[in-house]
């Protein structure tokens, strides 16, 4: 197992960062995050091609840079850095994961170089209402007729749902239950028959939609019938990608809330230099440093197909949503009165880790899981 | 002179090894022909019982004795400590007299630092050393001692001179312990354990030739001694394994590796036992309760992550990149996780956890992890200091302001006034 990057992966680390600060400078989050799409089509498009970002851990076979989840994760980790408004995770991790994992060679010749060239902007849908994060809660119907399926329901929370060109869906043949019948589709994003809602978030850097399907037309992806185990593959890569990124997202809330401390003075001193301050920090860089340390393994476990990566990667996501929000508490704590306000810049963050706090199923949730996966 | 390489290294110690090891000799027998070769600590200076070997080709010697089975020097235990200061800061007197004695085992030694007033504040000693005719007398108390029940020798920290500065006016001495004036106690700690010893020194007397460096430079030189115990704190604590090989040396090993080993026993249950947390839980009964399976989980979480963390710095160590915050934690990552088996090893136990001893889950054994885990956060550094260093060193956030580093020692407030 790597427990340590590679001094190609430092570099690929420190270019990305310096990248994302100039393209993704707090201004520019505030100004995407206002528009209905949460991102600008041509600059992440720019952005994209130059960096080739969405085409990293896609095989060179199907027009991608055949990296790893420890280059994906590296990425992840500096978007949730710079909190970069983007359709990075709904494309490169949810849709490609799922047409990896589940298609068929034809399929992933089909769809895959669009999305690594980035001209496609691609999505999961799984989720309904009310909200479950298993596959098995799918209520949405598939119909064949012919060569031609028809999808009937509706799917919630799809990240990015309003503005994807392309749209993996997840739903069951009529009367099946379970991990039964589920199958794989892919729906355009203008298909006729489909509704799109773009929901009202609380975390307006990460948009969801609601999407309504009457008699929609689908095409199917892998095996009718068979989705429930790539499918599955496909939540334990996005829990780590995840955890990855929640790893950005708290370290740049640490140390945000350390530069303020350094510099806000009361009572004739730093506030950095009080004890109950410091003993603050100390424990935000614990729980920050053990939950990268688990994304990290996480990541290194899907890559080396380690045979516990299920468990370790609800261990991830478990780890990440706790210190991920514990380092927000303390970040606004920290700041005081100003970190309560829209114009300080800790809010945004702050939602962020609470949107990946539930995102994908929370601490709870995850915990579970490893112990069914790991102590059974 | 050939150059070294780790081939030259290797064939020569075990040609000597192979030439001179024998299981029948005494243990104090081998440890000094050992000591005449420089084979015994190898990285030690040539004239002082070593070879001047580059640290890097120890472990091949270390590796070459345990092939043959070959017993080492003394190493368990402050003895190590109290070399390393000797071979830092010593005369040539302290080096002739004592570090013969110490690689051989026949000296255990003893650290007498801490004080009922002064734990994590080590500097605030108040232990006092005055000059009188052509002596050190010694009056004070230290606690916190691990072995003093049979050390020979102890190291001391003292204050020589009140008027100065609370650093300034410390002075570092070897005290023979076995004089009237000094009077081990043991202290019975809440798990019913006596690992550490009260030393109280009641005109204890000190030649002047024990001092060691100057009078006034006690402090540097007990910083030397911390940065060793810190380094070495695992080798130090971690349970020295004996062979079970026969022969007379092998006898007599095991002999010392007992007594050197008594005051730790309990040290496995101070961690709180994270490995018996499964099995318990199945044992119980309560491995289906998804209210314990989540504390379980948490556990579960906090322990690997603690360990990824560890094996992270060592990653980055071995690639010779510089240490990252991550190698700052363990100490207190580790009394985070102990506290929270204690308490998911309170809800598996339920009413049991009232036991003791044989009464007691597993014959005691989980009475014991839950009266044991408070010395973690305590112990080689408390919580709150470690907090400290990590702010003040890895994240350079600045110091409280201090009011007892400025002024005569005798003016800074304290806990016994003399």
């Amino acid at each position: 197992m790597k427990f340590s990057f590679s001094s190609e992966q430092e570099e690929f680390r420190t270019n990305l960062r310096r990248f994302l600060a100039e393209r993704s400078p707090t201004k520019e989050v505030r100004r995407l995050m206002e528009t209905d799409a949460g991102f600008e089509p041509s600059a992440w498009r720019k952005l994209n091609v130059e960096l080739g970002l969405s085409a990293v851990r896609i095989p060179e076979a199907y027009g991608g840079q055949g990296f790893g989840f420890g280059e994906l994760g590296i990425v992840l980790e500096e978007m949730g850095r710079a909190l970069l408004c983007a359709p990075f995770f709904s494309t490169a991790v949810l849709a490609s994961g799922a047409i990896l994992n589940a298609g068929t060679e034809a399929e992933k010749q089909a769809l895959l170089p669009g999305i690594a060239s980035g001209d496609t902007i691609a999505t999961l849908a799984w989720v309904e209402d009310p909200a479950h994060w298993e596959a098995a809660a799918t209520k949405m119907t598939a119909t064949q007729s012919g060569n031609t399926w028809k999808l009937d329901g509706h799917k919630s929370y799809v990240l990015d749902g309003h503005t994807a060109d392309l749209i993996v869906v997840l739903a069951r043949a009529a009367g099946t239950s379970g991990d039964a019948g589920l199958s794989l589709f892919t729906v355009k994003g203008d298909a006729r028959g489909l509704e799109r809602r773009n929901l009202k978030v609380m975390d307006a850097t990460r948009k969801l939609a609601r999407l309504d399907f009457e008699g929609v037309e689908a095409t199917l992806l892998g095996e009718a019938g068979g989705a429930a185990a790539p499918f599955a593959r496909t939540m334990v890569e996005a829990s780590v990608c995840l955890a990855n990124e929640m790893a950005g997202v708290a370290e740049r809330l640490r140390e945000d809330a350390l530069a303020y401390a350094q510099m806000r003075m009361q009572f004739g001193r730093p506030i950095a230099s009080f004890q109950s301050m410091k003993h603050k920090h100390a424990d935000m860089l614990v729980d920050v440093e053990l939950a990268k340390s688990a994304a990290y393994y996480a990541a290194a476990a899907l890559d080396d197909g380690d045979e516990d990566v299920e468990a370790v990667a609800s261990l991830a996501k478990a780890a990440a949503s706790e210190a991920c929000v514990q380092t927000a508490v303390h970040a606004i704590q920290v700041h005081g009165g100003i970190g309560f306000t829209w114009d300080n810049d800790t809010h945004l963050w702050f939602k962020r880790a609470k949107s990946s706090e539930v995102l994908l199923g929370d601490a709870h949730h995850h915990r579970e899981l490893m112990m069914q996966r790991w102590a059974a | 002179m050939s150059e070294l390489t780790e081939e030259s290294v290797r064939a020569e110690v075990r040609a000597w090894l192979e030439a001179n090891w024998n299981a029948e000799l005494g243990l104090v027998e081998w440890r000094n022909i050992l000591a005449d070769s420089g084979w015994g600590v190898p990285a030690w200076p040539k004239e002082w019982y070593g070879r001047n070997l580059p640290a890097g080709l120890v472990p091949v010697v270390e590796e070459e004795f345990q092939k043959i089975g070959a017993i080492g020097v003394a190493k368990a235990g402050i003895r190590t400590l109290a070399a390393a200061t000797i071979l830092e800061h010593g005369t040539d007197l302290h080096k002739e007299k004592f570090l013969r004695r110490i690689l051989t085992g026949e000296d255990t030694w003893c650290q007498l630092f801490s004080e009922p007033g002064s734990g994590s504040d080590v500097a605030g000693a108040v232990t006092r050393a005055e000059m009188q005719g052509n002596k050190w007398v010694v009056n004070g108390q230290k606690v916190w001692t691990t072995s003093a029940h049979h050390a020979h020798w102890g190291l001391l920290l003292a204050r020589t001179d009140w008027d100065k500065t609370k650093h300034k006016g410390l002075s570092y001495f070897i005290i023979d312990m076995h004089q009237p004036g000094v009077n081990v106690q043991p202290l019975k700690q809440m798990n019913g354990h006596a690992s550490f010893n009260q030393v109280f020194m009641t005109d204890a007397v000190v030649e002047p030739e024990f001092l060691v460096a100057n009078v006034g430079d006690g402090w540097a030189v007990t910083t030397t001694t911390l940065m060793h115990e810190r380094r070495g704190a695992d080798g130090l604590r971690s349970w020295a394994m004996g062979s079970d090989s026969k022969g007379r040396a092998y006898d007599e090993e095991r002999a010392e590796i007992a007594t050197t080993m008594e005051p730790y026993k309990w040290y496995p249950q101070r961690a709180g036992r994270v490995d018996l947390i499964l099995e318990r839980a199945k044992e119980t009964g309560h491995f289906e309760d998804p209210v314990v399976r989540q504390e379980i989980a948490r556990l579960l979480v906090m322990s690997k992550a603690a360990e990824w963390t560890a094996r992270r710095a060592r990653a980055a160590a071995q690639q010779g990149k510089p240490q990252g915050p991550e190698g700052s934690l363990g100490k207190l990552v580790s009394s985070h996780v102990a506290r929270a088996a204690a308490r998911v090893h309170t809800q598996l136990s339920g009413a049991d956890a009232l036991l003791s001893g044989s009464d007691s889950p597993m014959n005691g054994v989980i009475a014991e992890i839950l009266v044991s885990v408070p010395a973690t956060s305590i112990a080689g550094g408390t919580d709150e200091i470690q907090r400290n260093i990590i702010s003040e060193r890895v994240l350079k956030m600045p110091k409280e302001p201090s009011i007892d580093t400025t002024k005569p020692f005798r003016d800074v407030p304290r806990n016994t006034v003399r």
